[in-house]
């Protein structure tokens, strides 16, 4: 049988860095072909020559064994590729239907054009069994039936060949166990998956086989039957990982953080948190284990203070925190002053200015800090802090002048870490340090946050992987729609124990 | 690597550059179809504007457009689009007119002119902190409160500059100022400006392009500054108090805008008149624009609108096929080119750099 799709000897390159170098490799029509690597390693050029974003420098690619020019990614979808986007290009104010539809309206009158879609929809979703109601309206939707919606456009528009790029990114385990059932579905329906991510145990689950790629290049392909999540990361970075980091003993000091009784309820009367009551000490990391959504992030803004709460106390070292009337305008930098660090979970949203160049970016938060007699910034005792900073945490390429947001994204998170670490907190919270960041560099950033808990800071951590939490925690706190479920200590750790809490059911 | 952005200097020099050409050709043909040679308008333009003789006249009316440039320009920083320059420079002559008529007949001019100054600025300062005041705290959009505010301050500009309409006088304006309060002119030092009313506030302008320059980039206040502009919730999570630094940077912008009213009355007509701004509040937003907000890009558009106004002022007078509206043509054309469409040739431009950088490599 021909293969869906064929790579020939693709090469691409952006000016003098090789995106792709003499890539070839087929993928077996009708299964899940996952194709994985770090960041940077080519694999998101591979698939923009494969949707029509880029065009080769040279090799081929073929669809069902035809050699084929695609130059556009409207080429692409007539000849049944469809893409599932990492980010949703969804329109959040229209319905399902009408989103679907955009591009395609056919004719001047919507209205008898909509029931035959709608109709057709529904047929789709009743076949693959995708729970999606085509006229809700998108904002209403979860992030996984944003997805399934994702998926759902490809599907009506004929896509045979899916591409998802990084689709568990901003799933909870249930939604990737139900994204999953629906990727199975179509390759048993004869389609053909091309799955990009950088998670090896949805590799393990769910592929059939594996393309590793590392610096524009093969790494490997192999049969996922034949291999381990050890022989696809040693493929994938080029060395061995270290999964057990090195830690001093448990040995917890004064409390830092109490949190008491704490209650937040938005302008709409929607019960965010609700009672929420735990102690951190100095020298121990609490992470926050649960499902994205369920409170957590709005936990961090308020202890951050970024957003005040509704009710309850928190003590820093046994003071209250001072949490004023009106609004949180300007709150950030005085708790920053009493020793509170801050990772934020969506580093691009909050954590660095995309157009400020690295060494900018190594004073945010801090900028007053770095003042000379006159009031103005004291550049050279700048540059010395940031030419350390970026020498201490390894940040790659080491160039202070660089606009941040053109290094990926575990260099911008080492930036915002090594800025948090170097002020010296006595609490640091984070949130998702190691979202969309490469293996190798999250293997750093625990290393960091590990020395940090070793020196005696007490860290609060968020993070929706498991694998995280089990690394860096020494107790684990569960939370399910606003509220703690439940508490255990590291050695207790327990996934389908933590699975329930986070599914809300409460220890009896 | 491949570059996705052009590199630094062909975005402020060769981009502006290429866009004012644009806007200058298409000029021409209408001055072709209008039956005048575009050659020989061009060197009018050019030799009544930028010439020694001429020169003084091209700065005075830059001088103005230094400050409401960099009255626009700084808001623009904090992500503000302050449309209202032009009714915060009208308020702030508003203010100088007050402080002049009240001491010009007591202080001497060294204690006036500064007073006045400061009027002027304060004056401007206040007609932009409501609508500050406004986006910070109720989130009333600055672009629409701005615009409504040039109206309210024209209106009531008219009903005041009635009211102080000296009697037996026809002119709607104020009674001229003592001797005192003028602005030492230039051609006092230079004899090339003799005859033109540039003065002192030139001067002024370039120590407030100075002060701007190092606020915005050299201070924790100017980095605030930006930061709020490029990403509010990222300066949230800095610490920068939000609304405070709206409303701050909409004070800085008005006083700035106001201080644009010291060179147009105190450096010239010596006393206050009906809409003496004259649209340069609307000039600062087409130099900030085309000027990107940097000092350096400020200054130079400032004086390319200052000899459009003096050389096309002339222009008009020698051509009568050209009637004096077309400096607010070409002005309106280099806004649309510069402003509008500030990015029409980067596509291009970026492909050629790409190509030419490639080859080089390769090469190697």
């Amino acid at each position: 049988m021909q293969p869906a799709v064929e790579f020939r000897n693709i090469s691409k390159a952006f000016g003098a860095v090789q995106a792709n170098a003499d890539v070839s490799f087929q993928i077996a029509r009708g299964s899940i072909h996952g194709v994985i690597g770090e960041n940077g390693a080519g694999k998101s050029t591979l698939m923009s020559i494969l949707y029509g974003y880029y065009n080769a420098d040279s090799g081929q690619v073929l669809i069902d064994g035809v050699a084929h020019d695609i130059r556009t990614s409207h080429q692409a979808i007539e000849l049944g590729i469809g893409m599932v986007h990492q980010h949703f290009m969804l329109v959040e104010n229209m319905t399902v239907l009408d989103n679907i539809m955009l591009g395609s309206e056919g004719g001047f009158r919507l209205a008898a054009q909509r029931s035959v879609v709608e109709a057709k929809l529904r047929e789709i979703c009743a076949r693959y069994r995708l729970d999606v109601d085509p006229l809700a309206t998108i904002d209403e939707l979860s992030v996984g039936a944003q997805q399934r919606v994702e998926i759902l456009k490809q599907i009506y528009r004929s896509a045979n060949i899916l591409i998802l790029d990084e689709p568990t990114a901003v799933l909870t385990a249930q939604e990737t166990g139900s994204l999953f059932e629906i990727l199975r579905l179509f390759k048993e329906q004869g389609k053909t998956i091309i799955l990009i991510t950088h998670k090896l145990g949805e590799i393990m689950d769910i592929t059939d086989e594996v393309t590793v790629m590392r610096g524009g290049r093969i790494a490997g392909a192999v049969h996922t039957a034949a291999t381990s999540k050890e022989e696809l990361a040693n493929l994938m970075v080029g060395r061995p990982i270290v999964n057990e980091l090195p830690r001093a003993v448990y040995n917890p000091g004064e409390p830092v953080l109490e949190v008491e009784g704490l209650q937040l309820t938005d302008a709409a009367g929607v019960r965010l948190l609700a009672d929420i009551g735990f102690t951190l000490r100095a020298g121990e990391i609490v992470a926050i284990a649960g499902v994205s959504g369920n409170g957590q992030s709005e936990l961090m803004q308020i202890l951050s203070g970024m957003r005040l709460p509704t009710g309850g106390r928190v003590r820093l070292l046994g003071q209250d925190l001072p949490y004023p009337k009106r609004d949180a305008d300007g709150l950030p930098a005085v708790f920053r002053k009493l020793g509170i660090g801050h990772v934020p979970e969506d580093r691009l949203r909050d954590g660095v200015i995309k157009d400020f160049s690295v060494m900018q970016n190594t004073i945010f938060g801090y900028q007053d800090r770095v003042k000379n007699r006159w009031g103005l910034f004291d550049f050279k005792a700048i540059a010395k802090r940031c030419a350390h900073l970026l020498q201490a945490f390894d940040v790659r390429p080491n160039n202070p002048d660089l606009r941040i947001g053109l290094l990926s994204g575990g260099n911008q998170q080492k930036v915002v870490i090594a800025r948090e670490v170097l002020a010296s907190p006595k609490l640091m919270l984070v949130g998702q340090p190691t979202r969309g960041v490469d293996i190798g560099t999250i293997e750093s950033i625990h290393t960091q946050l590990l020395r940090l808990r070793d020196e005696g800071v007490a860290i609060l951590l968020v993070s929706v992987e498991l694998e995280e939490v089990r690394a860096l925690a020494d107790r684990i706190i569960v939370m399910s729609g606003g509220r703690i479920t439940g508490e255990l200590k590291i050695e207790q750790f327990d996934t389908t124990q933590i699975g329930l809490l986070m599914g809300g059911m409460h220890k009896t | 690597m491949k570059t996705t952005e052009l590199p630094r200097w062909a975005g402020a020099f060769v981009l502006p550059l290429l866009n004012l050409l644009t806007a200058l050709v298409i000029a021409g043909l209408v001055i072709k179809l209008l039956g005048e040679s575009p050659i020989d308008s061009l060197r009018i333009l050019i030799g009544n504007s930028l010439m020694l003789e001429h020169l003084g006249y091209t700065l005075f009316y830059a001088t103005t457009f230094i400050f409401t440039g960099l009255s626009v320009s700084i808001a623009m920083k904090a992500g503000l689009f302050n449309i209202g320059s032009e009714g915060q420079m009208y308020i702030g002559g508003l203010g100088l007119t007050v402080a002049m008529l009240g001491l010009d007949s007591s202080l001497p001019a060294i204690l006036l002119i500064p007073a006045a100054i400061l009027c002027s600025m304060l004056f401007g300062a206040l007609w932009a902190f409501l609508p500050g005041y406004l986006q910070a705290k109720r989130g009333s959009h600055i672009v629409v409160t701005t615009i409504m505010f040039n109206f309210i301050a024209s209106q009531l500009m008219n009903f005041l500059i009635l009211k102080m309409i000296p009697e037996g006088e026809q002119n709607p304006s104020s009674r001229p100022f003592a001797e005192a309060g003028e602005m030492p002119r230039l051609g006092q030092w230079i004899p090339q400006f003799a005859d033109s009313p540039v003065n002192l506030s030139l001067l002024l302008a370039i120590v407030a392009l100075a002060v701007y320059a190092l606020l915005v980039w050299r201070s924790p206040w100017g980095y605030k500054l930006r930061a709020t502009g490029l990403n509010p919730n990222a300066a949230h999570y800095a610490g920068v108090s939000i609304s405070r630094m709206i409303i701050v940077a909409m004070l800085v912008s008005g006083a700035l805008a106001g201080l644009g009213a010291v060179n147009s009355i105190m450096g010239s007509t010596h006393y206050l008149s009906i809409s003496f701004p004259a649209g340069a509040g609307f000039v600062g937003i087409a130099v900030a624009l085309m000027g990107r907000q940097h000092p350096v890009g400020i200054f130079l558009s400032s004086v390319l609108f200052g000899a459009l106004i003096q050389g096309g002022g002339e222009l008009s007078f020698q051509k009568p096929n050209i009637p004096p509206e077309t400096f607010i043509f070409i002005q309106g054309l280099i806004i649309l080119f510069c402003g509008a469409m500030e990015n029409l040739y980067g596509p291009a431009l970026l492909k050629l750099i790409n190509t030419t950088t490639t080859k080089k490599v390769s090469h190697v």
